[in-house]
């Protein structure tokens, strides 16, 4: 499940940010902001795709960098609302 | 007064008290001009002298504060680029300006490689910060090792009239222009900000603005000549972060352009009050919509909002008072204080209220024009009725209400402001046309709810296998990132003049229409 999370927003950013250029070496962990990958209008947008493709409302107070600063923070965001809540 | 004074003195008063919090450190007075003294003493051991320029090649972090102290300590001229900048343009300046040193950061040591490959017969001293503890990046010295040097002060000579800094902004010609600035020119614009926006030593600045762009980087100066603190942060992307920062430092002033404040009133969750610290906020680059600066005070109830204007070329031309704002939202307001701000004609005599023309500055803020570019300095600084001076022609179209309260118009020329910073398409389209697969392009800008304006490109190939995305790929290959284009449309020629000219404005008008 998260593997194919990890690969839609993955591919989303390359495509988005990277305009497609798979010659950067981005690692899961790599922050986008520190690398210049994304920047305010592009934060827009992933939580734009976030929201469109994975059916989330993304609250202002999730717009955080430990949500969204990298490719695992961002799968695991999704995947966490994305999950059947628990019922403990 | 030159400008490494502003850490000297604030140092001397309170040692102890905050200059600078980034996310990784906090500098007290006393450290930040100790480590400063250390970076100027290797710097000079490096074979600095007076005069040379070197570049500061960082994002917002603690070490481009110290590295722009450190220059000034040594008697050089610093030059803030911008971290997105590519290699072609970092060796278009290192050439330029002749730089002598680059300070730069471990993740941009691969763009200054490159950069020196294409001039490797220019000796150049680099320091970088290193990637991770004990990894100097090859082809540099560590920054961290230059730290340890003995902070024995530089005997460099250097007196106030000397060049402090070169401000590489874009230009008309496709290059980018270095706007020279003395210490008495920034020490004037410093004072008569920080008078205006009523800034005290108990001032906490919180800065998200490049440090290569003016804007940003008087932060940094203002605050150190109060002997504020200031709060440096790498950017706005994610606006809550910036917020928990600003409550739990404390934060009193937060310096804004249009796009930040489009994307704050973009926020659905929002409560007014929810800044209870901040005393003042400003705009530059664009005046703000007023249903804009309507939201604003709604959301931030009791603090002070001040819209200015300004270039790099003179640092700030005009600020409204706060008071004012209710009666005149759309107006930037007044010349700054001990600054003079004209309406003119062609012929340069003021116009009457009411009606355009173009804005002309005097004051002690005023460039000494642009580094070994006489041709672009004799147009913007040209002599006026005085014999001993020359005037600030800004190429700004303004005009003035009854009571010389200022109201831009509209450039006199083609620059695009986007994001706050300003971008010649010329420079995009040098970037165009070096692609193989185009055969002509022109680039003009659109409005645009968040960037003010947006880039777009009008594109004709000649590899028609080319797509948007490929193009705009190209370009942010060489270009700084708020200068690729967002929107780039094909067409089968370019809009032309009935003489036949490339017409931007024709560019502008049909864009979209061909969809």
């Amino acid at each position: 499940m998260t593997d194919t999370i990890k690969d839609a927003v993955k591919a989303f950013v390359i495509e988005n940010f990277l305009f497609g250029d798979t010659t950067h070496a981005l690692a899961d962990t790599d922050s986008l902001i520190e690398n210049g990958i994304i920047d305010s209008t592009g934060v827009l947008e992933l939580v734009a795709f976030v929201e469109d493709r994975y059916g989330i409302a993304v609250a202002d107070s999730d717009i955080m960098p430990a949500n969204l600063d990298s490719l695992a923070r961002i799968t695991a965001f999704i995947a966490s609302k994305t999950a059947a809540p628990a019922t403990a | 007064m030159r400008v490494e004074q502003f850490v000297i003195n604030s140092a001397r008063a309170d040692g102890a008290k905050t200059a600078l919090v980034t996310d990784r450190k906090r500098l007290a007075y006393a450290e930040l001009d100790d480590l400063s003294s250390r970076l100027a003493a290797a710097l000079a051991a490096n074979g600095v002298k007076r005069g040379d320029r070197v570049l500061v090649f960082m994002d917002n972090c603690w070490e481009a504060a110290v590295s722009i102290f450190a220059v000034l300590k040594a008697g050089a001229t610093f030059s803030p680029i911008n971290a997105s900048t590519k290699a072609d343009k970092l060796a278009y300046i290192i050439d330029d300006c002749e730089a002598a040193a680059i300070l730069t950061q471990a993740k941009l040591m691969p763009v200054v490689t490159q950069a020196r490959a294409g001039i490797a017969e220019r000796a150049l001293f680099v320091a970088s910060t290193q990637g991770s503890p004990g990894r100097t990046p090859e082809g540099a010295v560590a920054f961290e090792d230059c730290l340890e040097a003995e902070p024995a002060a530089v005997e460099h000579g250097g007196i106030d009239i000397d060049l402090a800094m070169l401000i590489y902004t874009s230009g008309s010609t496709g290059r980018p222009k270095g706007v020279m600035m003395t210490h008495r020119n920034i020490d004037a614009a410093a004072e008569s900000i920080t008078a205006y926006l009523r800034n005290t030593p108990d001032d906490i600045i919180l800065n998200v603005l490049p440090l290569a762009f003016d804007y940003g980087l008087y932060q940094l100066l203002m605050a150190m000549r109060l002997g504020a603190t200031l709060v440096l942060e790498k950017s706005f992307a994610f606006p809550q972060a910036i917020f928990e920062r600003i409550r739990a430092e404390k934060v009193t002033g937060f310096p804004l352009v249009p796009t930040m404040a489009a994307l704050i009133l973009q926020m659905r969750d929002l409560a007014p009050g929810f800044l209870p610290s901040l005393r003042y906020i400003s705009n530059t680059a664009a005046a703000l919509p007023p249903v804009h600066i309507a939201r604003l005070r709604e959301l931030l109830p009791g603090v002070r909002i001040y819209s200015m204007y300004g270039l790099t070329e003179c640092k700030r031309c005009t600020y409204l008072p706060p008071e004012e704002l209710d009666r005149r939202p759309g107006s930037v307001g007044i010349a700054i204080p001990n600054t003079e701000a004209l309406v003119v004609d062609d012929e340069g005599h003021r116009v009457p209220p009411g009606e355009a023309g173009e804005l002309v500055i005097r004051g002690p803020h005023v460039m000494q024009g642009y580094w070994r570019n006489d041709a672009a300095t004799a147009q913007m600084l040209r002599p006026g009725p005085n014999p001993w001076e020359k005037r600030l022609h800004t190429g700004d179209l303004f005009r003035t209400d009854e009571d010389g309260f200022l109201y831009f118009v509209g450039r006199k020329d083609d620059i695009i402001k986007t994001r706050g910073e300003k971008v010649a398409p010329k420079e995009v389209e040098t970037v165009l046309h070096a692609h193989p697969g185009i055969a002509e392009a022109v680039v003009t800008g659109v409005p645009d709810p968040v960037l003010g304006y947006a880039i777009a490109a009008v594109v004709v190939l000649s590899d028609e296998r080319l797509s948007e995305r490929d193009i705009i790929r190209h370009c942010a290959a060489h270009l700084e990132d708020f200068m690729v284009p967002k929107i780039v449309e094909f067409r089968s020629e370019l809009p032309k003049t009935d003489t036949g000219k490339v017409s931007r404005r024709l560019a502008a008008e049909t864009l979209g229409a061909a969809e």
